[in-house]
């Protein structure tokens, strides 16, 4: 039944986000640490479980999909909510200190991507070309 | 009129349902006649939501873009954390864990570097442009780390109002530029795998930008880049008040 990919997803979503909120308290600072990244780390563990059992029936997955599906459009709804006007308005020191950090960031992903795992040779997977 | 606006007023959510998938509709097209395939349609419904947020801004002077608009205050609940977090959640489905774990060390490596190398770009860009107070220059660091560090990091230390709100600024600027501007040039960083997708989430951090980026780039890196930037809020909160600031009181006070 769709519900119990739903129901999962949420379940997933929430411990993970109680998680990150206790790892907060504990660091002592107000925020969620890791929270979604938990909970994804649960999502997989769980549907990966699932599926070895053979209990992961495909209307289970689709209640799960169907929300991945929606995260473009979700991401689209966030985009239009942003403070733009406060980006564009911030003032030179902003504006230089957030462009400059995006820039060499970036630089920095090729140099970084080379590092790898001790103890782990194989190469990591690339997507082909998606049209 | 007044009924068509009560009927609107009344179903928020599903108006804002419609407004994203018009606004989806249209990018298919500009994508398909205008770029001939060349820009994905997703990197142009971002820059699209980008733009009703500027002038949603704009018309209200409010801080949450189009929602502060009565009639479109569903996009706020469309494009709020709840279910923003639901959805990148949900990516993870079909994820590799293996992938994960290969790129472990490259990742907390990025995700470090990338909260030192953010607040050391916004503090020297600060002292450039004159601020010499470790607290304004620590917090205009922080806040380059993301909007969120920022005010926090400010209040913490007592920082002002007018430093607060650049920092605030400085993290949406490399939010809003991260959201437009990683499609456009994600092969010339290599940024096609997840391994790549890991280092980018902890390098910039910003998790809209990243997140956002990463779907109008490549749908399936999202999850990869999503694992790091989770956490770089977090480290930040806890390095910028503390070590950072006393490397900066250290070296500049």
């Amino acid at each position: 039944m769709v519900i119990l990919g739903v129901a999962l997803l949420s379940g997933s979503l929430l411990i993970g986000t109680f998680i990150g909120n206790l790892l907060g308290d504990v660091l002592g600072v107000d925020a969620n640490v890791g929270g979604v990244g938990i909970a994804m780390i649960l999502l997989i563990l769980s549907t990966n479980m699932l599926a070895r059992h053979g209990r992961l029936k495909p209307e289970t997955s689709s209640g799960i999909s169907f929300w991945s599906a929606m995260y473009i459009p979700i991401v689209v709804a966030m985009a239009a909510t942003q403070n733009v006007v406060g980006a564009v308005t911030a003032g030179p020191v902003a504006l230089v200190a957030g462009l400059v950090a995006v820039i060499i960031s970036f630089a920095l992903v090729p140099v970084l991507a080379r590092v790898k795992t001790p103890g782990v040779d194989e190469p990591v997977a690339v997507f082909a070309e998606e049209n | 009129m007044d009924a068509l606006l009560s009927t609107l007023r009344d179903n928020d959510l599903i108006v804002a349902f419609a407004l994203v998938g018009a606004v989806v509709a249209v990018s298919v097209v500009i994508s398909k006649v205008l770029t001939r395939g060349k820009f994905q349609a997703s990197a142009i419904a971002i820059i699209i939501g980008l733009v009703l947020a500027y002038f949603g801004g704009v018309a209200t002077g409010g801080e949450d873009g189009l929602a502060d608009l009565t009639l479109f205050s569903g996009v706020g609940l469309m494009g709020g954390g709840m279910l923003v977090n639901l959805a990148i959640v949900a990516t993870g489905f079909g994820a590799s864990f293996d992938e994960m774990k290969k790129s472990g060390l490259g990742g907390i490596i990025a995700l470090v570097l990338g909260v030192v190398l953010s607040f050391v770009i916004g503090a020297v860009i600060a002292w450039f442009f004159g601020y010499r107070d470790p607290v304004e220059l620590t917090t205009i660091g922080a806040g380059t780390a993301t909007y969120i560090v920022g005010p926090v990091t400010g209040a913490a230390l007592g920082a002002g109002s007018g430093v607060i709100a650049l920092s605030v600024g400085a993290g949406l600027v490399k939010s809003v530029l991260t959201m437009v501007v990683t499609p456009f040039i994600a092969k010339s960083i290599g940024l096609n795998n997840p391994r790549s997708a890991i280092v980018f989430g902890g390098l910039l951090g910003t998790t809209s930008g990243v997140t956002a980026g990463l779907a109008a780039t490549d749908k399936r890196l999202v999850p990869y880049g999503a694992m790091t930037s989770t956490f770089y809020t977090g480290l930040g909160l806890l390095m910028a008040p503390s070590v950072l600031y006393f490397a900066v009181r250290a070296l500049v006070g």
